[in-house]
């Protein structure tokens, strides 16, 4: 096999790859952009993806599955808010607790459903399109959730910048105290953006259950929600640059995958380490900026926030 | 009870907004108790009383904010209730708030449109914003960031906010605490000019000279009940301050200066660079401050006072050693502890959260700066009888009105607290003493007495520097004045011989230098 055809599939991959992890990041910006910082994404992910693997199981349904996903993380993410919003509870705390509560969960919920395989989703097919050397599988060659993510971010981007409701999402999370004062309900604002981040985060878990691996395993998600959770801040809060950052780790994961195909002698542990590895560096990285951090970074994120103190 | 509406002929128009009987009860205090109040159509009518006398409280109700138990409110003529912000923009009534409710990082426009119900698409609302701003003679560039912008173009932000909603009664909460002399004449031009188009404003201010000038009617409160009503134009700002007393008023004399002592403080060419985008850096700034003498360092906030306090603190060490010679040794790059032992003392303008740990009691507070010069220590072990002890002898020196060294430090009203913290660090005996906004927020008895205990401190030899906004506070307590504008420092003059007017124009920043556009565009990447 010569390097070129190589580059095709690994490109194709990536975006694959880079899937579930967009749809989490994406879903975390807009709840942290509000003020809150749910670090239950783990928990929420693999919730959605064994209610999704379920629900496809049993109904021969993929829309259904994805349906039933997103509702199971939104559902997930209402006792995150439910505790952190209404009843005071500590954000960071409940998130951790939240994460160890879904891998409990969905391995219960999942423990008839291990070894089953399913079918994944059908491949876009443009005749002579996807057939373009090297970049054709890439860009025209993917299914539907791929480019759902991908149109997920423009259309968050929109939301956030140009509509009324995500001015005032983003000012509830700068300034909780003026925008209460100004007469939003910063507590219903919240709620809505943890539900919807929920909902996100189920629809990438179920794109990793039912497509990407079309199987279910415990604890399948293996740290992409903690990665989708630092993609946030790599990005600086701003969707597009998610959308770069989850390529980036959609690619680091693919090619160690890769490295390890070619039997170059590098032990395989340390490939795995690879991502995160990265995620590590990135971060470091990134907070050398403080500047940027400050003028992007929802001041409020992570207070809590109580009507009549 | 008899309305005073009733009392009018009956052809007269109804009053704009009129309050029967408001009372509101929060656990623990009666904040309004059966408060009457009504504002005619076209009036300036001061709402007059100390911290904690209610009038926070009634116009947070009357905004929507919170809600009254008991009590009947009428808009025209109709009674009415308001049940949020938003309906009280409705009615026709806006506010200004003392803290600003702005978000740094949007733009003037994004800020404005949040307060609007039908703000429209944002080049129109720009549009709108730049008429506003003319016709009023409020200079404002919606494109801005927020951050970007002085305090005084921050309350500009506020009231054009306000006034695109056509307003027919407009609240404004303490607006020129922040302003310049010049920046609040400027204030109350359009203030005039609006109560002249028909608009009622209710002014909330502790600047008994400026109600005078502005106001036509007062009313006092006093612990939540309306215990006077006045025509400010025909009382003086001693028996108005008097009466939201209810006591005599001490204004402390500050006798003259004996010979100024040696250099207890003194700074040489301090400048800082600072990571966080919203920070002024303070460029070039010399000074000293003599035993037994008081130096004020006027200034509106965000011109460098909080960066020029964490140098002097030690909160930030600073790479030039010699910026900072306390009692003539190098102290720049010594942290606070190393610069207590020295003599310091410093008193910051935070109550909560620098200057006292909210959630501590009174003697633990005591303990955490009074530990350096009081034996409050005893081999890494703390002795709490004499932490007690010590709190109980600020709190009797100071008069201090708490429930005792156990109270919480957040349970004290800002002016109780501001006095044990300054009692904390002068019972230490400093030799040099650093406050920044003494009585910010504190009313007037408070007030007085803080005043006498800084010109006491300094008649006993020690040196106090005091950073203010406060004008009329540095002309009271200080024998020279200088002004920090946008990170630099004017040459300090002596304060008799110099006007408040002087001052301010300096707080504008006319002393030579050109205000720096390029520390500010640094600031926006």
């Amino acid at each position: 096999m010569n390097d070129l055809a190589l580059i095709g599939p690994i490109l194709a991959a990536m975006f694959a790859a880079a899937t579930p992890l967009l749809f989490a990041a994406l879903g975390e910006l807009v709840v942290e952009k509000s003020g809150v910082l749910n670090l239950g994404v783990e928990g929420m992910m693999l919730v959605g993806a064994v209610c999704g693997f379920a629900v496809t199981v049993q109904t021969g349904s993929a829309t259904a599955g994805f349906l039933v996903a997103a509702l199971a993380g939104a559902a997930t993410a209402s006792l995150f808010a439910v505790l952190t919003l209404f009843l005071l509870a500590n954000q960071v705390a409940t998130g951790l607790a939240l994460t160890l509560f879904g891998v409990g969960l969905s391995a219960l919920i999942g423990q008839g459903f291990v070894g089953i395989p399913l079918d994944g989703l059908p491949k876009l097919y443009i005749p002579g399109l996807t057939d373009l050397p090297v970049v054709g599988q890439a860009l025209f060659g993917q299914d539907i959730m791929v480019y759902l993510a991908v149109a997920a971010v423009p259309l968050v981007h929109l939301f956030l910048y140009r509509t009324r409701a995500g001015l005032v999402l983003r000012a509830v999370g700068e300034n909780h105290t003026a925008a209460h004062a100004l007469g939003y309900k910063v507590l219903r604002i919240r709620f809505l953006a943890v539900l919807f981040g929920g909902a996100m985060a189920g629809l990438g878990g179920a794109f990793l259950s039912m497509d990407y691996t079309p199987m279910w395993a415990e604890n399948m998600t293996s740290g992409r929600g903690w990665i989708a959770l630092a993609l946030v801040v790599f990005a600086t809060w701003k969707p597009a640059r998610a959308m770069l950052g989850a390529w980036l780790f959609g690619g680091v994961t693919i090619l160690q995958l890769h490295v390890q195909g070619l039997g170059i002698d590098v032990p395989s542990q340390l490939l795995s380490m690879l991502p995160y590895l990265a995620t590590v560096l990135v971060l470091v990285l990134i907070s050398r900026d403080v500047a940027r951090i400050r003028l992007n970074a929802p001041a409020c994120l992570g207070k809590l926030f109580h009507p009549d103190a | 009870m008899p309305s005073p509406a009733e009392t009018l002929p009956p052809d007269a128009p109804p009053p704009r907004l009129e309050l029967r009987g408001i009372t509101k009860r929060f656990p623990g205090c009666l904040a309004n108790d059966h408060v009457d109040l009504v504002l005619q159509p076209g009036e300036i009518h001061a709402l007059l009383g100390e911290n904690g006398a209610g009038k926070s409280t009634l116009v947070k109700m009357i905004y929507g904010v919170l809600h009254p138990d008991s009590g009947t409110m009428l808009w025209q003529g109709a009674e009415t209730t308001v049940p949020d912000p938003a309906g009280a923009r409705r009615l026709g009534i806006g506010m200004v708030f003392q803290h600003f409710s702005l978000f740094d990082t949007l733009t003037v426009t994004e800020n404005i449109a949040l307060g609007l119900d039908d703000a429209g698409p944002m080049d129109q609302l720009a549009d709108r914003i730049r008429m506003v701003s003319e016709r009023y003679g409020l200079a404002l560039d919606p494109g801005r960031h927020v951050f970007h912008l002085s305090v005084g173009e921050r309350q500009r932000v506020e009231i054009v906010r306000c006034l695109l909603q056509d307003p027919k009664l407009l609240i404004m909460d303490e607006p020129t605490s922040v302003l310049t002399p010049q920046e609040a004449a400027k204030l109350f031009e359009t203030l005039r000019v609006l109560a002249a188009e028909g608009c009622t404003i209710l002014y909330i201010s502790h600047k008994l000279e400026e109600i005078r000038a502005l106001c036509s009617r007062a009313t006092v409160l006093r612990a939540g009940k309306v215990v006077g009503a006045a025509d400010p134009r025909q009382e003086t700002a001693r028996s108005l301050a008097e009466m939201m007393m209810g006591a005599e008023l001490s204004t402390p004399e500050r006798p003259p200066q004996g010979a100024a002592g040696a250099a207890r403080l003194t700074v040489r060419h301090l400048s800082t660079t600072s990571d966080n985008p919203f920070a002024t850096n303070l460029k070039d700034v010399s000074f000293e401050v003599r035993a037994g003498e008081i130096l004020g360092i006027a200034g509106v906030a965000g011109n460098g006072q909080a960066e020029l306090m964490a140098a002097l603190s030690g909160e930030v060490l600073l790479a030039d050693a010699d910026a900072v010679v306390i009692e003539g040794a190098s102290a720049g790059h010594l942290g606070p502890r190393a610069r207590r032992e020295l003599g310091l003392a410093f008193v910051p303008e935070e109550r909560l959260g620098r200057g006292a740990v909210p959630e501590l009691s009174l003697s633990e507070n005591a303990l955490l700066s009074g530990y350096a010069r009081e034996p409050l220590v005893r081999g890494g072990m703390v002795h709490f009888a004499r932490a007690r002890a010590y709190a109980e002898t600020i709190i009797r020196g100071f008069n201090v009105v708490a429930h005792g060294h156990r109270a919480e430090a957040r349970s004290l009203s800002g002016g109780n607290l501001q006095k044990f913290i300054i009692g904390r660090e002068i019972l230490q005996k400093p030799k040099l003493l650093v406050v920044g906004q003494p009585t910010w927020g504190v009313d007037a008895g408070a007030a007085a007495a803080i005043h006498k205990a800084l010109i006491d401190l300094a008649r006993s030899g020690a040196a106090v520097l005091v950073i203010s906004q406060d004008l009329d506070e540095l002309f009271v307590l200080s024998d020279r004045i200088s002004v920090l504008f946008h990170g630099r420092l004017s040459d300090s003059r002596p304060t008799h011989e110099t006007t408040v007017e002087r001052i301010g124009l300096l707080m504008g920043g006319l002393f030579g230098t050109p205000p720096d556009e390029d520390g500010e565009i640094t600031r926006a990447v």
